[in-house]
C-alpha cells in the first residue's frame, strides 16, 4: 500500500528499476507499528496487521511526502544545518561587493579549483595560498567561519576537512587577512 | 478564512445579455424610450446588488431569477475561483465582465509534498489569454499552487495596465526575470508578495528595475527569493517608498543591512527580517550598528518574522517591538527554550506564534504562561524525520491548551502523544476552528497507554464546535471515522494518512459530514464499496483525494459513469500497453463544468494519467460519439480523448 512514488526528480529512474522481489513491495515498507506496539492489546495487532505487507521489521526508510513538510521549509532548515544530499551551498561574500552569492562545494574537488572559481565569480585576483604566508600579496585572500564559528584562512586544513566543515565563505581584502594566517 | 463554494450550475447558466422592452408613452417625444418595468428592476438590483461583497450571497442572488442572475453578473467584481480546472476561463469571462479582483487555485495541497508528477497542470497562461481580453481593469490577481512562466508574468504586466495587486503563493515557473519585469512595467503596483514559492535565479537584479521615482509600494514580500539582492539599490527603493508598510527580506539580507532598512522605513507594520546574522566577522567589542534602537523607532510593528540564519544572540534587538506584537514567525530558527523565554515573555499580545521543535516543551509552556491571548499557534519540525525522539510531546500540547483558552487554529508536529492531552485541548480550547496533529511516526499509537488515537481526535470534534478543518494521525482506527462522521457537522477540509481499517471508516466520513468541501486521505484501506458512498456528496466538494488506498480502476470508472460532472484523474503505476491492470495510485476527483482537461502532462515513463470524466461515458447514455480516440505511447501513457459528436 505504500509505494516510494518518486516526483522528486523528472527521470523516475525507481519506476524503471530492475530489482529483484515481488511486484507492488519495495523497501520502504514499514514496520514501525511492530515496534511501538509493545503493550498493544491483541485486538490492535489485527488492526495494524491489515495495514502491513511484510512481516519483518525493516530499517525505517523515509516515504515520499511524509511527514508533510514543505520541501522549501527543509530545504531552508538542512541549508544551516548540514550539507544538503544533492550539494553542500555555502554563501560567499566579498568585501565591497554588493551581492552574496551562492556556490556548491561538492562541484569542486580540490583547492586550486575553488579558487579560480571564485576568482571568476568576483573577478579578482586571489593568488596563490602558502602554508607560511597564507595569501599574502595578493589583493584579496579568502577566509571561511568552520563548524566552530572560527575563521580560517582557505587552505589552512586538508580539503576534505574543509568541505565537511565550512559554512560560508568571506573574500577578504588581502592586507586583512593577515592575521588569519597559520604560522 | 472559510472558503466559500461557488455552486456549479448544472444546468448550463444562461449567457447574460441586455433586456430592455422598448414601450413608448404619449405622443410627445418619439426619440424617447422609456424603460420597462423589467428595466427598472434590472437597474435597481444593479445599485443594491452593489452592496453584496460576500460571494456566498452573491452566488445566492445569482440563483434567484434570469434577472437577478444577469444583474449580479454585471456587477460582482470580485471572484473566487478554488478550482481551476473546474470551470474553463471562456465560460467565466462570458459571465462576469466587470472582474477586478480574481483568486485562482491551482494543484490539490497534497502537490507540496511531491505526491503529484512536477508538470501536472495548473497552468496560469489559458487563464491569463481570457483575462487579457475580457479583464484589462484588473487590479488584483492572486494565485496559488499555479504554474506561472516568466512570459505570463510579462503578459500580465501588459496586459493590466492599472494592476494594483500581485500575490503568488505556493506557485512555480517562473524566475527573477519575471519579477524583473513585473516591476518594470507594472507603475501601479502596491502589492508585490512572493510566498512559498519556487523562483529562479536567472541571475537578474530584478530590484533594480522598479521605477526610479517615489513608489506607491505598500507591501513587499520576497523572503522566498532564494537569489542575491542589490542592497544599495534595495535601499534607495525602500527610501522612495514612503507608504511601504510591510517588507519581508530575503536571507540574502544580513543583520546590518536590516539595520540599514529599518531606519529608513520606522512606519513598517510588518517586517521579515531576512537572515538575522551579520555577513562579516564581527569581533568581540567591535562597533555594531544599535539593532535594539532600530527596533525601538518602529512603533507600528506588529508581526515580524524571517529569522533565517539566526545568531540567537541577536534575538534580544527585537525586545522593545514585543510588547505590541500580534504575530511573531520563528519557524526558520532554530533556538532553545532558554533563548526563547526571554522574547516569548514580553508579547502579552501575541496572537500567532510559529515556531520550531526546538523550543521543545518548556518553550511551549513559556508560551501558555505569556501568551493568553493566542490564537494560532504553530510547531514545525526541525528534523522532519519519523524516528526521532523529539523534543515537543503530549506536554507542550497540554501547557498550551491550559495557557492559551482563546486558541483557534494550531497545526502541531511532534513525535509522541497522548489521547489525555488531546481530549484536555478539546475541553480547554473551544473555540477551535482548525485542529492540526502531525504525529510523525506513521500508526502511532498514545505512548503512554498503547491505545490508538481515536478517542482523543474523537473528543475534538465532539468538543469543538466550530471546527472547520481537521488533520489526523497516529494509530487510527473505523472508529475515529465514525467520530467524525458523527460530530463533525461543520468539517470542511479533513487530511487523513496512514489511518483507518475498513472501507467503514471513509463511508462514515461521506456519509456523516454534509459540508465536508475537501478531503484528502492517503494510505488508508479504503476501496471501491467507500467511494461509492459518496456519490450523493461529490457534487458539493471541492475535490477528493485518495492516494495508495485500495480504489481500483473499476470503481472510478464507475463514479465517472455515474457522475457526469465529475472530473475523475486516476494516476496508475504497472500501466499495460492495454489499459487493463486495476491498479489506482492516486486518484484525484473534483466537479467541474467543462470536462476533462486537455493539458494532462504527457508522461515519458511510467505512471500514466488517465482522465475519466463525462465525455468518455456519454456512450452508455445513447449520445453518439463522433470518434474515440485511444493513444498508447511506448512510454506508457495512455490519453483517452474523445471528440464531441455534433448532434450531443
Amino acid at each position: 500500500m505504500e509505494r516510494a512514488s518518486a516526483y522528486e526528480n523528472d527521470l523516475n529512474l525507481k519506476a524503471t528499476e530492475l530489482r529483484l522481489g515481488l511486484p507492488g513491495t519495495d523497501e520502504s515498507s514499514e514496520k514501525q507499528s511492530l515496534r511501538n506496539n509493545k503493550r498493544s492489546s491483541a485486538e490492535m495487532d489485527n488492526s495494524c496487521e491489515k495495514n502491513e505487507q511484510e512481516s519483518s521489521p525493516a530499517p525505517k526508510a523515509q516515504v515520499v511526502g511524509w511527514p508533510p513538510v514543505r520541501s522549501y521549509r527543509k530545504n531552508v532548515l538542512h541549508q544551516r544545518n548540514e550539507s544538503d544530499l544533492s550539494g553542500m551551498f555555502v554563501k560567499v561574500s566579498m568585501d565591497g561587493a554588493p551581492y552574496l552569492r551562492k556556490i556548491d562545494l561538492k562541484v569542486y574537488k580540490k583547492y586550486p579549483d575553488l579558487l579560480k572559481a571564485l576568482e571568476n565569480m568576483f573577478k579578482c585576483s586571489i593568488g596563490v595560498y602558502s602554508e607560511r604566508e597564507g595569501y599574502n600579496g595578493s589583493e584579496f585572500a579568502p577566509t571561511y567561519e568552520d563548524k566552530d564559528g572560527d575563521w580560517m584562512l582557505v587552505g589552512d586544513v586538508p580539503w576534505d576537512m574543509f568541505i565537511t566543515s565550512c559554512k560560508r565563505l568571506r573574500i577578504m581584502k588581502g592586507s586583512e587577512a593577515k592575521g588569519l594566517a597559520c604560522l | 478564512m472559510s472558503e466559500d463554494e461557488e455552486l456549479p450550475d448544472l444546468g448550463g447558466g444562461a449567457t447574460p445579455n441586455s433586456n430592455s422592452t422598448v414601450v413608448s408613452i404619449g405622443g410627445g417625444d418619439q426619440n424617447y424610450v422609456s424603460p420597462g418595468p423589467d428595466q427598472v428592476l434590472e437597474n435597481v438590483l444593479e445599485n443594491v446588488l452593489c452592496f453584496l461583497t460576500s460571494r456566498r450571497d452573491r452566488n445566492a442572488a445569482s440563483l434567484v431569477c434570469k434577472s437577478w442572475y444577469r444583474a449580479e453578473a454585471l456587477t460582482r467584481s470580485e471572484l473566487f475561483i478554488g478550482n481551476c480546472y473546474s470551470v474553463s476561463p471562456r465560460r467565466v469571462t462570458n459571465r462576469f465582465r466587470l472582474i477586478k479582483a480574481i483568486a485562482i487555485k491551482g494543484k490539490p495541497r497534497f502537490s507540496d509534498f511531491s505526491l503529484l508528477p512536477p508538470d501536472w497542470g495548473a497552468h496560469f497562461a489559458p487563464w491569463l489569454r481570457a483575462m487579457a481580453i475580457s479583464y484589462r481593469a484588473l487590479e488584483k490577481l492572486y494565485l496559488k499552487r499555479m504554474c506561472v512562466r516568466d512570459e505570463d508574468l510579462a503578459i500580465a504586466a501588459h496586459s493590466f495596465p492599472i494592476l494594483k495587486e500581485l500575490v503568488l503563493v505556493c506557485c512555480e515557473g517562473f524566475g527573477t526575470d519575471g519579477l524583473a519585469i513585473v516591476a518594470r512595467e507594472c507603475r501601479q503596483i502596491r502589492v508585490l508578495e512572493l510566498m512559498d514559492s519556487v523562483i529562479r535565479d536567472n541571475e537578474v537584479d530584478w530590484i533594480s528595475c522598479f521605477p526610479e521615482d517615489v513608489t506607491c509600494l505598500e507591501s513587499l514580500i520576497f523572503d522566498c527569493v532564494e537569489a542575491p539582492i542589490n542592497f544599495e539599490v534595495l535601499e534607495r527603493l525602500v527610501a522612495r517608498s514612503p507608504s511601504l508598510k510591510k517588507l519581508m527580506l530575503n536571507s540574502y539580507i544580513s543583520i546590518t543591512q536590516l539595520y540599514r532598512l529599518m531606519i529608513r522605513a520606522p512606519q513598517l507594520t510588518h517586517l521579515g527580517t531576512g537572515s538575522f546574522s551579520p555577513l562579516e566577522i564581527v569581533a568581540q567589542g567591535e562597533h555594531e550598528p544599535d539593532y535594539f534602537s532600530a527596533f525601538a523607532a518602529c512603533k507600528s510593528l506588529i508581526c515580524l518574522s524571517g529569522f533565517k540564519e539566526i545568531i540567537p544572540e541577536y534575538l534580544s534587538a527585537i525586545y522593545p517591538v514585543c510588547g505590541n506584537l500580534t504575530s511573531l514567525n520563528l519557524s526558520y530558527a532554530n533556538i532553545s527554550a532558554e533563548q526563547l523565554k526571554p522574547v516569548i515573555r514580553q508579547c502579552h499580545k501575541l496572537q500567532t506564534f510559529w515556531a520550531l521543535d526546538s523550543v521543545s516543551d518548556e518553550g511551549l509552556q513559556a508560551v501558555s504562561a505569556a501568551c493568553k491571548d493566542l490564537r494560532e499557534l504553530r510547531v514545525f519540525p526541525v528534523e522532519a524525520l519519523e524516528d526521532a525522539e523529539g523534543p515537543v510531546s503530549e506536554v507542550g500540547l497540554l501547557a498550551i491548551s491550559e495557557g492559551c483558552r482563546k486558541l483557534q487554529s494550531i497545526l502541531y508536529f511532534c513525535h509522541r502523544m497522548t489521547n489525555a492531552a488531546v481530549v484536555a485541548m478539546s475541553k480547554n480550547c473551544p473555540d477551535l476552528v482548525v485542529f492540526r496533529l502531525c504525529i510523525m511516526g506513521r500508526h502511532m499509537p498514545d505512548h503512554v497507554t498503547g491505545e490508538p488515537m481515536d478517542e482523543g481526535f474523537g473528543a475534538i470534534v465532539k468538543n469543538c464546535k466550530k471546527l472547520t478543518r481537521l488533520a489526523v494521525s497516529g494509530l487510527l482506527t473505523d472508529r475515529v471515522f465514525n467520530y467524525i462522521g458523527q460530530y463533525g457537522k461543520l468539517l470542511r477540509t479533513l487530511s487523513v494518512a496512514f489511518a483507518g481499517n475498513t472501507d467503514l471508516g471513509l463511508k462514515y466520513l461521506l456519509e456523516g459530514c454534509p459540508k465536508l468541501q475537501k478531503l484528502e486521505i492517503r494510505d488508508s484501506p479504503f476501496g471501491d464499496s467507500a467511494l461509492f458512498a459518496g456519490l450523493h456528496h461529490y457534487y458539493n466538494m471541492r475535490f477528493l483525494w485518495l492516494s495508495a488506498c485500495k480504489v481500483t480502476r473499476q470503481g472510478c470508472k464507475e463514479v465517472a459513469r455515474q457522475l457526469p460532472g465529475l472530473v475523475v484523474e486516476v494516476i496508475a503505476w504497472n500501466e499495460e500497453e492495454n489499459g487493463t491492470s486495476e491498479d489506482v495510485d492516486t486518484l484525484y476527483l473534483y466537479r467541474s463544468l467543462d470536462g476533462p482537461r486537455a493539458d494532462a502532462p504527457r508522461l515519458m515513463v511510467r505512471p500514466s494519467l488517465i482522465m475519466l470524466g463525462k465525455a468518455l461515458f456519454n456512450y452508455r447514455a445513447g449520445f453518439p460519439l463522433a470518434a474515440l480516440k485511444i493513444s498508447p505511447s511506448s512510454c506508457g501513457f495512455h490519453a483517452l480523448a474523445v471528440e464531441p459528436s455534433p448532434a450531443a
